[in-house]
């Protein structure tokens, strides 16, 4: 079959990549190998526009075991401990099939995590939609929650946290962001380098089918309006034979049989045995015939191109095939030797015995594309608002419209959906600043969170990069975490598009900044790119994914109130800035304005303050200021119990609704037991730390002195109506 | 005193029953589908789950599996069994249990914290805890709308085979305090013979106050006697 021009771009692959190809093989490519080359090109699998940006990160650290580049990032918690995680999306897919396209994300993600060796303990997500009134979100928003809870219910991890907010930039290119953690012991970890000429390369687990065929090249490009005629792309989850694989996987682990394994993701067969081949400086020759086929007279084309689910490639120590068949075979899995390691460093691909096609494997890795895309740089937006020329508006009715809106209402008719409780350690379920899991059998845990602010990104990028870490940061610090590690997910527009590209650029410039001043390094992640529609391109929204270590769970804390008559501290100061706050998007429906400013001294100051307090048992409950500001910090604190908080007119007092509904950042709110306030204000004050004593505690009442009084009962029936409703 | 827990391809509560009969100090034992007997047992249980996916209907190719058949004996020899909500489903599936679990009212997957009742406390399964005590613990189900017929409901009104309830803190079983949909706020039943116990919420998920609180420990120590 000749390659014509619509081939190539029906490839996603320009005329400039064609002719390297060309150059690279010496001659033209037939249509596997095009095929291939394409799979191996796209955005996805290649990181051809983020790549230069990426390596700025800060990647290594006294905990960091091993960082981007494999399956997922290794972090060390101590005592022979490994905690492996990454975060990765799912959005294209799940647009066009939601419950598929959720569900597969959560499998893949899981296979990132177990292929290294760790069983599974969390799973968490971000998910953004569109504006609730667009005419998809609704459905769109049942498909995605049941597609995560229906995987991972079925595979029996636990989904502990996660967020889920509502923007109209959202409406044509929804996020389905998925993230994994596992542990592992420390010196059973695997990793995807190949070693050794003439080893089995052995495929496991399901079938291949002639699903996800492109699906990432699907998800390197923009949608359109023909985007449903995608569906055939998203691939189909079955959580039972991931469950199977999963076993069959740690059960090989337990010795020494694995040289090196990968799971079948993006590109399926071609990116796992190139990646494994790559690494290990090797060749790698397949017999195609071989491969455990679903349906009938599936072309080799289609075998590697193909994104089915559940598959693993693995390549074994000499004589051990025996035993690894006789597990697959236990769990009912296919297990079949499929090639073997060669010193060529070319893929070869046989079919019956003829070549179809044949890359060298640096031309599909080490030399792929790499681009250094223009970008410009976005100013701080000089609009002021003035907010003393706003319509006067009641504390209480602002703050109800707050509580009761899409974006702050509580989110358990989500949660409820999800498993949380299976596998019996989790400490903390989600509806906290971060989730608690328990190393099971050990007295330690971990502390899990994600974190967006798609608002303050867009506002400005360099600003809003630095502070989702710092919030990512405080919210484990809440919890009476240590802060080890992160994982991110970058969902941005079209990379080709300059200003997109800044967005970009920038956001992780603030990401870098932040990761390096709170010596939180990035250990994995996924960058996805055209998010967008028709040219209208999604807000930037990167993802982080923190992990942080409690070692000794005797005492976790939460956000909850624990007594009346104890004393609210703020911690870190409260300037009141307003822009870009919710306040005034929910209020008076302003999105203009610059975000709050990061002051990365204070943000490592004031947690580290927090850290210590929680460590010496001095603080009740603690929570991050975050979204809405001190007020509905307040409110979080106080809805799921008993107590209320009578706050105390402040004495320096600017404008009320600045000092209550201000996004600054840096701050805490923790509860303090009366017979402790005066050791910890020493403590504050010794270590210079800024602090308010704005309230104490009471039965029943929230209230401000002043302007407003009514019953903890009545915030939480306007936080939990929105979700009921619609 | 020895158990047994069924694993099947799919099971995920398994690693869990085993953690909870091991610190009550039960002798237990894993035992794999496809084995053909059983080891000397005196309590059977069959873990929560998505056995074989649960892809037909829940419960319902574990239900024909080669080591039920084993299960049925042992049972109808007197030997106990617990069955925890895969497990429940499972049992109702073999005839053990009579009745069936529907897709829970709402639709969807439920996961939290439900208070029920103890209606029957004088059983092998629960006679630690008092008559009427209210527990609070965790569900996590897909199907667990049980339904049985007329006959079959007033037996078990009748011959005290209802084990839980659903109810609020007060320990009110009504509509609003029900999770699922279930036929009268059933959340277990017992067998006629009450050596055979099936329930959706999971005890094993309550015996450590770390991660929720001890109200499940009633239901194996009650097992130890």
């Amino acid at each position: 079959m000749a390659i014509t021009k619509k081939i190539i771009a029906n490839h996603g692959l320009n005329t400039e990549e064609y002719k390297n190809i060309q150059k690279l093989l010496k001659r033209d490519p037939n249509l596997l190998e095009l095929g291939i080359f394409s799979a191996m090109w796209n955005e996805h699998c290649s990181y051809k526009s983020s790549k230069i940006h990426l390596k700025k990160l800060p990647t290594k650290g006294k905990h960091v075991i091993q960082g981007p580049g494999e399956n997922a990032g290794v972090i060390d918690i101590g005592d022979n401990d490994a905690i492996i995680f990454k975060i990765e999306s799912h959005n294209h897919p799940s647009f066009i099939e939601p419950y598929q396209g959720a569900a597969t994300g959560v499998g893949g993600i899981l296979r990132d995590v177990f292929t290294m060796g760790a069983r599974p303990i969390a799973l968490l997500n971000s998910i953004h939609f569109g504006s609730p009134a667009h005419p998809k979100t609704k459905s769109l928003l049942n498909g995605v929650v049941s597609g995560i809870g229906g995987y991972g219910n079925c595979i029996g991890i636990p989904t502990v946290a996660g967020e889920t907010k509502f923007n109209e930039t959202y409406n044509e290119n929804i996020l389905v962001n998925a993230m994994a953690v596992g542990h592992a012991q420390k010196d059973k970890i695997f990793y995807s380098r190949a070693k050794g000429v003439g080893k089995s390369v052995v495929y496991v687990g399901s079938k291949t089918g002639r699903d996800g065929i492109h699906g990432a090249s699907m998800a390197s490009a923009e949608f359109d309006d023909n985007s449903e005629e995608k569906k055939p792309t998203v691939q189909v989850g079955d959580p039972f034979t991931e469950k199977l694989l999963l076993e069959a996987c740690l059960e090989l682990m337990k010795d020494d049989s694995i040289i090196a394994i990968q799971d079948m993701g993006a590109a399926g067969l071609t990116s796992s045995s190139v990646e494994m081949a790559s690494k290990g400086g090797l060749g790698i020759e397949l017999y195609l015939e071989k491969v455990p086929c679903r349906e009938e007279n599936m072309s080799p084309y289609e075998m590697m191109l193909s994104e089915s689910q559940e598959r693993m490639l693995i390549i074994l120590e000499d004589k051990k095939e025996e035993k690894a068949r006789e597990i697959f075979k236990k769990w009912d899995l296919d297990f079949v030797v499929i090639g073997k390691t060669t010193n060529t460093k070319y893929l070869t691909l046989k079919f019956n015995n003829k070549v179809e096609g044949e890359i060298p494997i640096d031309a599909l890795a080490s030399k792929a594309p790499i681009y250094e895309r223009k970008w410009i740089k976005k100013n701080l937006s000089k609009n002021k608002i003035e907010i003393k020329k706003l319509k006067k508006i009641k504390i209480e009715d602002a703050l109800m419209k707050i509580l009761s809106s899409p974006n702050h209402s509580n989110k358990s008719w989500i949660t409820d959906q999800y498993d949380q409780m299976v596998m019996c350690d989790t400490v903390q379920r989600s509806g906290s600043d971060a989730a608690i899991i328990r190393i099971h059998n050990k007295d330690k845990a971990i502390a899990v969170s994600v974190d967006s602010s798609a608002n303050y990104c867009k506002s400005h990028p360099l600003t809003g990069g630095k502070q989702i870490v710092c919030e990512n940061w405080r919210n484990l610090v809440s919890v009476g975490a240590k802060p080890l590690a992160i994982t991110n997910c970058l969902n941005f527009g079209n990379p080709e598009n300059n200003e997109i590209m800044g967005e970009f650029a920038e956001c992780l410039q603030g990401i870098k900044e932040a990761c390096e001043f709170l010596n939180y390094p990035v250990v994995s992640g996924n960058v996805s790119f055209y998010n967008g529609t028709n040219k209208k391109n999604i807000f930037p929204t990167p993802v982080i994914g923190g992990v942080g270590l409690i070692d000794k769970i005797s005492n976790p804390i939460n956000h909850n109130l624990k007594m009346s008559e104890s004393y609210i501290l703020i911690i870190g100061k409260t300037f009141g800035h307003l822009e870009q706050s919710c306040f005034l998007r929910e209020n008076f429906s302003i999105n203009d304005g610059r975000p709050p400013k990061i002051n990365l001294l204070n943000e490592k100051n004031n947690g580290e303050m927090v850290f210590k307090l929680i460590k010496q048992n001095l603080v009740l409950s603690a929570h991050d200021v975050s979204s809405g500001g001190l007020i509905v910090a307040l409110c979080e604190m106080a809805m799921n119990t008993n107590f209320g908080i009578k706050v105390e007119k402040p004495k320096k007092l600017g404008n009320f609704e600045e000092y209550l509904f201000g996004e600054d950042q840096g701050r805490y709110l923790i509860e303090i037991d009366n017979k402790n306030l005066a050791k910890v204000e020493t403590i504050l004050k010794n270590e210079n730390v800024y602090f308010e004593k704005i309230g104490k505690t009471q039965k029943t009442y929230f209230e401000i002195e002043g302007e407003m009084k009514c019953s903890t009962q009545d915030l939480f029936k306007m936080n939990n109506k929105w979700y009921n409703n619609y | 005193m020895k158990t047994s827990v069924i694993v099947f391809p799919g099971s995920n509560c398994d690693r869990d029953v085993a953690v909870a009969l091991k610190k009550m100090q039960f002798k237990n034992q894993m035992v794999w589908h496809k084995e053909t007997s059983l080891p000397k047992t005196d309590l059977i249980v069959i873990p929560g789950g998505f056995s074989y996916g649960d892809y037909l209907r829940s419960g319902a190719v574990a239900g024909k599996s080669k080591i039920i058949d084993e299960v049925i004996k042992a049972a109808k020899n007197g030997c106990l069994v617990l069955g925890i909500c895969n497990g429940f489903q499972i049992l109702t599936e073999t005839g053990l249990l009579k009745g069936t679990l529907l897709r829970n009212k709402n639709l969807k997957f439920i996961n939290r914290d439900v208070n029920i009742k103890v209606i029957n406390n004088e059983t092998k399964f629960t006679s630690k805890y008092k008559l009427n005590e209210i527990l609070k613990i965790n569900i996590a189900h897909n199907e667990g709308n049980y339904f049985t017929d007329k006959d079959h409901l007033r037996e078990l009104k009748n011959e005290g085979l209802i084990a839980f309830k659903y109810c609020d803190k007060k320990g009110i079983t009504n509509e609003q305090s029900n999770p699922n949909g279930s036929l009268e706020n059933i959340a277990g039943i017992f067998n006629s013979k009450k050596n055979i116990l099936g329930m959706m919420p999971h005890p094993e998920r309550m015996i450590d106050n770390h991660i929720s609180n001890t109200d499940g420990v009633n239901l194996f120590s009650s097992l130890l006697n």
